[in-house]
């Protein structure tokens, strides 16, 4: 059986298969797989007996329900007005030159994703950004890039890991 | 001291909860009306923004004929420039929980929800944490009434407490016609008492204390402490409770840098204040006899000279366009146009009159858009546009 069926089967037992755990069944699949494929919300329409397009209406109305395949490493820099006021175009340009990625893509190895977001709640200790759910904040170009590559090096292991258990 | 709107801090929100056990064991036993009475009489209005009074909120509730009810936190915090709800549930959780629970036993809803916005993922842990503590006790006391998280998944727009619904509901978080209000039907139908984390928060405080200790606190019509969130060009970003009904020029003093030019009270749908407005104007709810009284969510965002007032204007411009449901024409359409023509005046393609169209533009706004997004763009726009049109043209 297909891996995505089966997660979407488990979150509707452990949610229910009711229209109000629609959401919390969307962002199970968001977690795991980072974004929602047609297929991904077609199983759920069918798992909930929905129709298709209510499912994705519901998807494609929430900007943190991806609908496009990302990275492994979604990085969402925030662009509301203080982090703006503070230097956000500075760090972003950091990133950009580091993964070589503009906004809204993914780089070649498929790890990093790089997306705009608006108000992250910290306004006080801006610019601030989002690595998948871990929140940095006070960012400057150096920091950025120490950041980056502690992913970076977490993906190398993560890769090493891969390899072992492939072979 | 002449004005009598003076700044005074207030220190009540983040002072310790180890005490919400007998708190709570000492409310749930009480009649409910004597605790709708106490927080009638402190004057407790919502800390969201919008600023309805908490206790004739939980009174019509409770009067409310229905089986299921439910109480929900709304920590959907999404307005740029707070962030006050997750200080709160970060350091103070018991109190929150604490208040949903007797707001359960004064309305008779035996289920609360915490919709927590997607941002704020990294608090789940230890919410969850202080929920299954908080559970427990509750089990221990035998008082019936479950707590759970809802996530939000980065939508402004579901901090709209008809879109929350929805949006828990399974669907687009698109914001609903009122009436019928929460009071009656709310999430699944069934009424519902919807509070801000900061609205709960205080209530915990006049639990505590005591309404007369609360209303104590303020002005007139403003009654009680508030969290600010500081930002923007200021030495000392950061949250502070201070009491309702200060004026700004008092607050601009304490946090600006000096060289303030304007401030935006209440995010980018409440409104900028240049500085020869400083003297008038004071933080509270509305009903004041003297000067500007602007209501707040608690956001204060400070500019200081070497700010463009356009580039502010475009940035929360361009966050509405992003973050309108979509829904209703006038704001749909009305965000994108705004945007499109201040930058057409900006670029010298519209002569400067064209903002006066616009402006007229945000009034129909105002009237026209199902919700709060769409008619509160006029706030910021006309409070920008009026008080600094050369820089918006040149």
């Amino acid at each position: 059986m297909n891996p995505i069926s089966d997660l979407i089967r488990n979150l509707a037992d452990q949610h229910g298969r009711n229209r109000q755990n629609l959401l919390p069944i969307l962002q199970g699949v968001v977690e795991q797989e980072k974004y929602l494929s047609e297929y991904s919300m077609i199983e759920i329409a069918r798992e909930l007996d929905l129709p298709a397009s209510e499912v994705y209406g519901t998807a494609t109305f929430y900007s943190f329900l991806e609908h496009k395949k990302m990275g492994r490493y979604i990085i969402r820099i925030c662009k509301t007005i203080t982090c703006s006021m503070k230097g956000k175009n500075q760090v972003q340009l950091a990133i950009q030159d580091m993964l070589k990625i503009g906004i809204g893509e993914t780089t070649a190895d498929g790890n990093f994703s790089l997306l705009q977001t608006n108000c992250l709640g910290f306004c006080h200790m801006a610019p601030a950004m989002l690595i998948n759910n871990d929140m940095f904040t006070e960012l400057t170009p150096e920091k950025v890039r120490e950041i980056l590559s502690v992913y970076m090096n977490k993906k190398k292991e993560g890769e090493s890991n891969d390899n072992r258990l492939s072979t | 001291m002449t004005t009598g709107y003076q700044l005074k801090r207030a220190d009540f929100i983040f002072k310790n909860q180890n005490d919400w056990e007998e708190i709570l064991s000492k409310n749930i036993i009480r009649n409910p009306q004597d605790l709708i009475n106490d927080l009638i009489s402190s004057e407790l209005k919502g800390r969201g923004g919008a600023g309805f009074p908490t206790g004739l909120k939980w009174k019509l509730s409770a009067e409310a004929v229905n089986d299921t009810k439910y109480v929900i936190c709304n920590a959907d915090e999404g307005e740029p420039g707070t962030f006050k709800d997750r200080e709160i549930l970060s350091k103070v959780p018991f109190k929150v929980l604490t208040a949903m629970a007797v707001c359960g036993h004064v309305i008779g809803a035996k289920e609360g929800y915490i919709y927590l916005r997607g941002e704020y993922f990294f608090l789940r842990p230890e919410l969850n944490k202080a929920i299954s503590e908080f559970d427990y006790y509750c089990r221990e006391i035998n008082f019936d009434f479950t707590i759970r998280i809802f996530m939000g998944s980065g939508a402004y727009i579901c901090g709209e407490e008809t879109a929350l619904f929805e949006s828990m509901e399974g669907k687009r978080g698109e914001p609903r016609n009122k009436p019928p209000f929460p009071s009656s039907s709310g999430y699944m139908g069934k009424p519902t008492v919807i509070n801000n984390v900061e609205t709960l928060a205080h209530t915990y405080t006049i639990f505590k204390y005591g309404a007369k200790r609360f209303y104590d606190l303020g002005v007139q019509y403003s009654r009680g402490s508030k969290l600010f969130s500081v930002s923007g060009d200021t030495p000392k970003p950061g949250i502070y409770e201070l009491e309702l009904g200060m004026s700004l020029s008092d607050f601009v003093d304490e946090f600006g840098d000096g060289d303030t030019k304007a401030v935006q009270v209440g995010g980018a749908s409440g409104f900028l204040v240049p500085r020869k407005r400083f003297g008038e104007t004071v933080i509270g709810f509305q009903g004041k006899l003297t000067g500007i009284s602007l209501p707040t969510g608690g956001s204060m965002m400070l500019f200081n000279s070497s700010r463009s007032m356009f580039n502010v204007l475009d940035n929360y411009l361009e966050f509405f366009r992003e973050e309108s449901c979509g829904q209703c024409t006038p704001c749909r359409v009305g965000c994108q146009q705004l945007l499109n023509g201040i930058k057409a005046v900006k670029r010298g393609e519209k002569n400067a009159m064209y903002l006066d169209k616009l402006l007229r533009l945000t009034e129909t706004m105002q009237y026209t858009a199902k919700c709060g997004l769409g008619q509160s763009i006029a706030n910021s726009f006309s409070s920008i546009v009026e008080n600094f049109r050369e820089e918006m043209i040149y």
